[in-house]
């Protein structure tokens, strides 16, 4: 299968984002897969189906989507869990499930290297891999990750250190159209305008990471 | 979606002998910002559990969760020596609905103890630091289950209360280290209030249809919703915790709602 790299520059300006870069299709079993790099964070996804569903988990009238999020060590505990329920109602809600029903549609991310906005690297790769198997989708979707300093400031895309800086980190999941927010979650304490300013600035930043599929996916195709 | 769910709504409540058609009222009459009668038990005379040393009991309609605390002693982690620990467990049994089977603990109360365990985290509402007896050596422990006995929607409002009253009705004994014996000296007859520095309150809504926001969304409601979202407050009005797993979109001018101002 080839692989295709793309990179991007980081936005310029108070709020940047870290280099991004994606390869579609790198595994040769998943009908879809995806290895999305955002500065030093990476996650690997790889996305079967739609495929026979158990008839326990089947449903009659869409597809059963489950989301497995392995750490990089150790087992998946709570915490995945609870980014597993995020990521699989983020992904259900643009999935169109009714045109592939009593069909399971499993994605498997894994965690490569965590240097800061995991989720929103999560969000990222889930969608390539969407992408990239060629499911039925509504809209597209990014994940943003802004973190608000002590000082007030908006960053985004932190690392690992300005993360744990921060007095508050919040993820936003963008849909492309109208950038509409489909999931958010935060950690810290913040208050409604320093939340409502950090929203304004992730859908800002939504149109770069929404070019960079773009460009992805048509140097994907390109090649003949 | 949103005008089915009108139209059954509407027909329900002219079932009556007088047909007053109530607009945007839900199933069991209420309005669309109205919270469910909401019943808290707190302590040992009310709420029965003898062997905690913090319980409570919140009925949200027919939601019922408990929550009791246990107490234990516990050396401080080697890189956080000066910090307690608070551990959070929810557990949906199936008891509480025919959805929940034995087992393992599902994702819906792995999820539900992830949530506790940030907006505990996030509104700093137990400093772990305050939790410390004697730095390195001793620090305090807080089991903080929440079992739920009755599922009727809104699970995540009604844990946050009983955690909150569970938490304030805890009485710590004085716990001294011998300096000569390096031993622990549990006091049982002084007992101290846990200090609660914040106040949060939780606050679920269900969408329909990315138009209509309801309150306090029975499992019914919950179950024909195409999304929810669950807002953590604290007194003074901060954000704890906004969480929004999915589905539904939202535009930013969409209005936040009335937050608990219970």
């Amino acid at each position: 299968m080839a692989a295709e790299v793309v990179e991007t520059e980081a936005v310029d300006g108070p709020c940047r984002l870290r280099r991004f870069s994606c390869e579609l299709g790198l595994l040769s079993r998943p009908d879809g897969s995806a290895a999305f790099l955002q500065g030093d964070t990476s996650v690997l996804a790889g996305l079967y189906g739609p495929a026979e569903a158990k008839i326990s988990k089947e449903l009659p009238d869409r597809a059963a989507l489950d989301v497995l999020l392995r750490p990089k060590v150790g087992l998946p505990g709570v915490l995945e869990r609870s980014r597993e329920q995020l990521l699989q109602q983020t992904c259900e809600a643009v999935v169109l499930g009714v045109l592939h029903p009593r069909t399971a549609i499993s994605l498997v991310l894994q965690v490569l290297s965590d240097a800061g906005s995991l989720l929103s690297c999560c969000l990222n790769a889930a969608c390539m891999a969407l992408l990239d198997a060629g499911l039925p989708l509504s809209a597209l979707f990014c994940g943003v990750t802004c973190a608000l300093q002590p000082d007030g400031a908006i960053l985004l895309d932190p690392t690992a250190r300005q993360e744990q800086e921060a007095r508050a980190i919040l993820t936003f999941a963008i849909a492309s159209t109208d950038r509409k927010v489909l999931m958010v979650t935060t950690k810290g304490s913040c208050s409604v305008q320093e939340m409502q300013q950090c929203l304004a600035v992730a859908q800002r930043a939504a149109d770069t990471i929404f070019q960079f599929y773009r460009d992805s996916v048509r140097r994907r195709y390109s090649k003949s | 979606m949103a005008a089915a769910f009108k139209c059954t709504t509407t027909n329900y409540v002219s079932v009556d002998e007088k047909p007053t058609k109530k607009e945007n009222c839900r199933p069991d009459g209420r309005e669309l910002g109205e919270f469910r009668t909401t019943t808290v038990n707190i302590g040992k005379c009310l709420c029965s559990i003898t062997t905690a040393d913090g319980s409570a009991l919140v009925k949200l309609g027919n939601t019922t969760v408990i929550c009791g605390v246990k107490a234990e002693l516990a050396a401080p982690a080697a890189d956080s020596a000066n910090k307690g620990y608070i551990v959070p467990n929810v557990e949906l049994p199936s008891l509480c609905a025919e959805r929940f089977r034995s087992g393992p603990p599902g994702e819906e109360a792995q999820a539900a103890s992830q949530f506790i365990a940030d907006v505990i985290e996030n509104s700093q509402m137990i400093v772990k630091e305050d939790l410390c007896i004697a730095n390195g050596k001793l620090a305090w422990v807080l089991y903080c289950d929440i079992i739920c006995l009755d599922y009727d929607g809104n699970l995540l409002d009604a844990s946050v209360f009983a955690l909150l009253a569970a938490l304030k009705n805890v009485q710590l004994p004085l716990v001294t280290i011998n300096e000569e014996t390096g031993l622990s000296e549990v006091n049982l007859k002084q007992k101290n209030p846990l200090i609660i520095r914040k106040h949060p309150v939780a606050t679920s809504f269900a969408i329909f249809d990315d138009t209509l926001l309801i309150v306090d969304p029975t499992a019914e409601e919950e179950d024909l919703a195409t999304g929810t979202v669950t807002i953590v407050t604290d007194e003074e009005g901060r954000l704890c915790s906004v969480h929004k797993p999915g589905t539904s979109k939202f535009t930013t001018k969409k209005p936040m709602g009335d937050d608990g101002t219970r």
